[in-house]
């Protein structure tokens, strides 16, 4: 299976600087891995307020609500996308990524 | 953190109104009454943000404008047959209890709870009796006289979730016995399961007369005059009788009137019933071999109703407010706009259609109602999925939509499994609708207000039909106008739509399909339901889920359910492109063909000198995106049709579709398979009309671009012109 290797920190910042795509064959290797179902975390981003604030929240299962994080408010959807990366790429390589 | 949630919602009926006529909206409030504000306007553009034109509406006078004080209004989920007065069952103290059943939630999690077959226990009482099954998914015989008298009698051996068993109950409660039997039927699993058979003494029991029998759930009591029900089954049930020493006296033919919401009673009784809140019909029964798929040459073998416990189809409200529209009144798009102190704004759409037998506009814009109902309350993207890896991005939504997640009994849309996890295939629009509006996650409506505002932009008068009109009314709906403009994402029709539209281009009209993935699935409109559509997601496509084998033809209508393409009727030939690709991340370009310098598409290039077009747009920052369509000749593309522009460089989270590939292959995403791609296609009809679609979702995002001064702009407004010309085209 293919694995991150925590010294590819070129690719995270190509998905910083465009994480909406397209990607690099790499980086969307990468972002496989991130968003599959080993790793999924289950992340939902919620609008609090419309074009200006977003917060991530976990999905939940037996039809539950989504439980919210108050912190960080994003006033970006590419702010998010970011945030979320680094989370997930520590959680999977566990090594804070250091850009 | 709690999020702010709407506290007032609402509902419209009916969905369609010409001005001089009344619509209804039934308003409930959340968390107790309260004062909440109500205004009608006719909404012009979504609140696209600071990028676009933002939220436009039109306030319309009507004596509804103003504050009121609204009340909660419960709905009662959960599907079941209800059989009235069945006064035979009166002073019946000794009988026999039979069913096949196989239930699909055992337990109920993660909160265990009773599960009801058949009976009359009615839990605000506690009187009457059921066959069902327990807290723990075992067979079950519940019987009392009122709270202090009381019993239940369990096998004790919990059932396998979608395994068929034939489960009785021989009942004295005279005598005080039960005896019951849970006998697994032979199938072809591995795992053997021995049957369980349990005599048991009951306290004796008086006979209760019996206001309603259930199958499928239980009385929990009457609020306000209306019924309210639970225990409800998840599952199928077939073939429930009741008798008495060898005597029928209820026998139910789950198999008969599939097509309505009758249920029929065969022993002589006339105990027969109604289904409520529409499960699930014409569905493969305990006796079904594999050897007819379609319900109507083997109906011995779909004896069974699927029931759902957040099955819904009318949530039932009493009117708040009934309105005229003003006689003056513009046909559009229009919403009733409720807020109360403390949450956030609810939309309940509605449609205003041209007057009458009036004079209409040139051009009909055809709000994708059937659409927007296959999509109405989407839950699953707020569900454990791997939704990111298809979207490209975080799935959003915003505290509207989370209402969703505090109030099941609002219902799922068709991309959404029950809590069992069969696929929803009756959505209804007789219900809140929290994603039908101006605001949110661009969708459906939202985007196609992309459409209207530019109209405007352009001073083009316009009346705005739905396709639950055009089902209804068929292409006589359409006379009168020269072009007809569907949606962006107008996917899901029926025969009658589709026939409706083939009819309107066989009178010399001019068919403007704004989108993409549109004209994809069939459904259909059952006339025992008004209101709500069904669908069976057969065979292949790109499924939110996939229907159950042998149940892929409809209830309703008996039709064979599934894609458009699959039945002799791709999209390609009526609109020349079909569905091929989807990804949500960013949106890409159009790029001019050689076909684009042809004479005939020349009217379309007036004044467009880019060979780029669309590299601009609100959804994803380009026109060709979210999900595209491809002409293709052996789906029948007209051999005449001119694909004007082709998009290209699509990301990696474009997808090719599975219909598109009979055995999987790499390298079919954006980065690598050039079959990713929209195609602008133009042809002529030999009746002298004409066809212009687009092929993109996000093409409508890219109008109102630079004060709407830009190429995709000035090539639609050209395309628009020239069928707004009634000289006919000529086929070449």
């Amino acid at each position: 299976m293919f694995t991150i290797d925590p010294r590819r920190t070129d690719l995270a910042l190509e998905f910083k600087r465009c994480p909406f795509g397209p990607h690099s064959p790499e980086l969307q290797a990468v972002l496989n891995v991130l968003r599959s179902a080993r790793h999924c975390q289950n992340l939902l981003l919620v609008c609090t307020r419309p074009h200006a604030e977003w917060v991530l929240a976990e999905k939940q299962p037996d039809g539950r609500p989504p439980r919210l994080f108050s912190d960080p408010v994003f006033t970006t959807l590419e702010d998010a996308e970011w945030h979320a990366f680094r989370l997930r790429w520590e959680a999977v390589t566990g090594e804070k990524l250091a850009v | 953190m709690m999020p702010l949630l709407p506290r007032v919602l609402g509902y419209a009926n009916p969905l369609s109104v010409a001005p001089g006529e009344t619509i209804r909206f039934m308003v409930g409030t959340l968390d107790g009454p309260r004062r909440y504000r109500a205004e009608i306007v006719r909404v012009i553009s979504s609140d696209t943000g600071p990028g676009g034109p933002g939220l436009k509406t039109e306030p319309l006078r009507t004596p509804i404008t103003g504050e009121h004080v609204g009340s909660p209004q419960p709905i009662d989920a959960g599907s079941y047959v209800r059989v009235p007065n069945p006064a035979v069952l009166t002073g019946l103290t000794r009988f026999t209890l039979e069913a096949y059943i196989q239930p699909t939630r055992v337990p109920v999690r993660p909160a265990p709870r009773p599960q009801a077959i058949m009976g009359t226990w009615a839990e605000d009482t506690q009187e009457g009796w059921a066959l069902v099954l327990d807290e723990a998914g075992a067979l079950a015989f519940q019987a009392g006289a009122g709270t202090d008298a009381q019993a239940r009698v369990s096998t004790g051996r919990p059932l396998t979730a979608r395994r068929w068993y034939r489960v009785t109950a021989m009942v004295d409660l005279g005598a005080g016995a039960v005896t019951l039997d849970q006998a697994p039927l032979p199938d072809h699993a591995v795992t053997v399961e021995a049957p369980a058979r349990v005599t048991a003494g009951l306290p004796a029991l008086p006979a209760a007369a019996a206001d309603d029998l259930f199958l499928g759930a239980v009385r929990r009591g009457v609020e306000g005059g209306r019924l309210f029900t639970t225990w409800h089954f998840n599952g199928k049930i077939d073939r429930p009788t009741i008798s008495r020493d060898g005597e029928s006296i209820a026998r139910w033919d789950l198999a008969a009137d599939i097509a309505t919401d009758h249920v029929t009673d065969r022993s002589g009784q006339r105990l027969h019933g109604r289904t409520v809140n529409a499960p699930k019909r014409a569905v493969t029964g305990h006796n079904w071999d594999g050897t007819e798929m379609d319900w109507r040459r083997a109906p011995e073998q779909y004896g069974a109703i699927h029931f759902h416990d957040d099955d819904l189809y009318d949530a039932g409200w009493t009117p708040s407010h009934t309105v005229t529209i003003p006689a003056d009144a513009r046909s559009g798009v229009y919403a009733l706009r409720l807020e109360a102190e403390g949450g956030p704004p609810f939309w309940v759409v509605f449609y205003v259609r041209p007057r009458r037998g009036a004079p209409r506009a040139p051009v009909a814009f055809l709000a994708s109602t059937a659409t927007y109902l296959a999509y109405s309350n989407y839950r699953a993207r707020m569900r454990p999925s791997p939704a990111e890896l298809y979207i490209g991005a975080l799935p959003t939504v915003d505290t509207t939509d989370l209402l969703l997640m505090y109030h099941p009994e609002l219902g799922g849309s068709t991309y959404d499994t029950h809590s069992d996890g069969s696929g929803v295939c009756h959505v209804s629009r007789l219900r809140p609708i929290v994603n039908t509006r101006p605001t949110g996650r661009p969708w459906n409506l939202f985007l196609d207000f992309s459409l209207l505002d530019w109209l405007e932009a352009q001073g083009q008068a316009y009346d705005v039909v739905t396709d639950d009109d055009l089902h209804r009314e068929g292409v006589a709906l359409l006379d009168g106008y020269r072009v007809v403009l569907t949606g962006c994402h107008p996917e899901y029709h029926s025969r009658e739509m589709l026939d409706a539209l083939e009819g309107f281009l066989g009178r010399r009209g001019r068919l403007m399909y704004m989108g993409g993935n549109g004209f994809y699935w069939r459904v259909s409109y059952p006339s025992s339901h008004p209101g709500m559509i069904e669908l069976r997601r057969a065979e292949d496509g790109t499924r939110a889920w996939a229907e159950s084998v042998g149940e892929y033809y409809h209830s309703s209508t008996g039709e064979y359910g599934g894609l458009w393409r699959r039945q002799g009727r791709a999209p390609n030939a009526l609109v020349g492109i079909g569905f091929v690709a989807q990804g949500f991340d960013r949106s890409s370009y159009y790029r001019r063909t050689p076909a684009s310098r042809d004479p005939r598409a020349r009217f379309m290039f007036e004044g467009v000198e880019d060979e780029i077009l669309g590299n601009f747009g609100l959804f994803g920052a380009g026109a060709a995106g979210l999900e595209l369509d491809a002409a293709n000749a052996a789906l029948g593309t007209p051999a005449h049709a001119l694909v004007v522009a082709s998009s290209e460089e699509h990301s990696n989270a474009f997808q090719l579709v599975n219909e598109e590939m009979n055995v999987s292959f790499a390298g079919s995403d954006g980065r690598f398979s050039a079959a990713v791609r929209a195609d602008m296609v133009f042809f002529e009809h030999p009746a002298g009309g004409a066809v212009f679609s687009t092929g993109s979702i996000a093409y409508v995002g890219s109008l109102a671009d630079k004060g709407y001064d830009n190429n995709i702009s000035r090539l639609t407004l050209n395309v628009l012109r020239r069928f707004l010309d009634p000289k006919p085209f000529s086929m070449p």
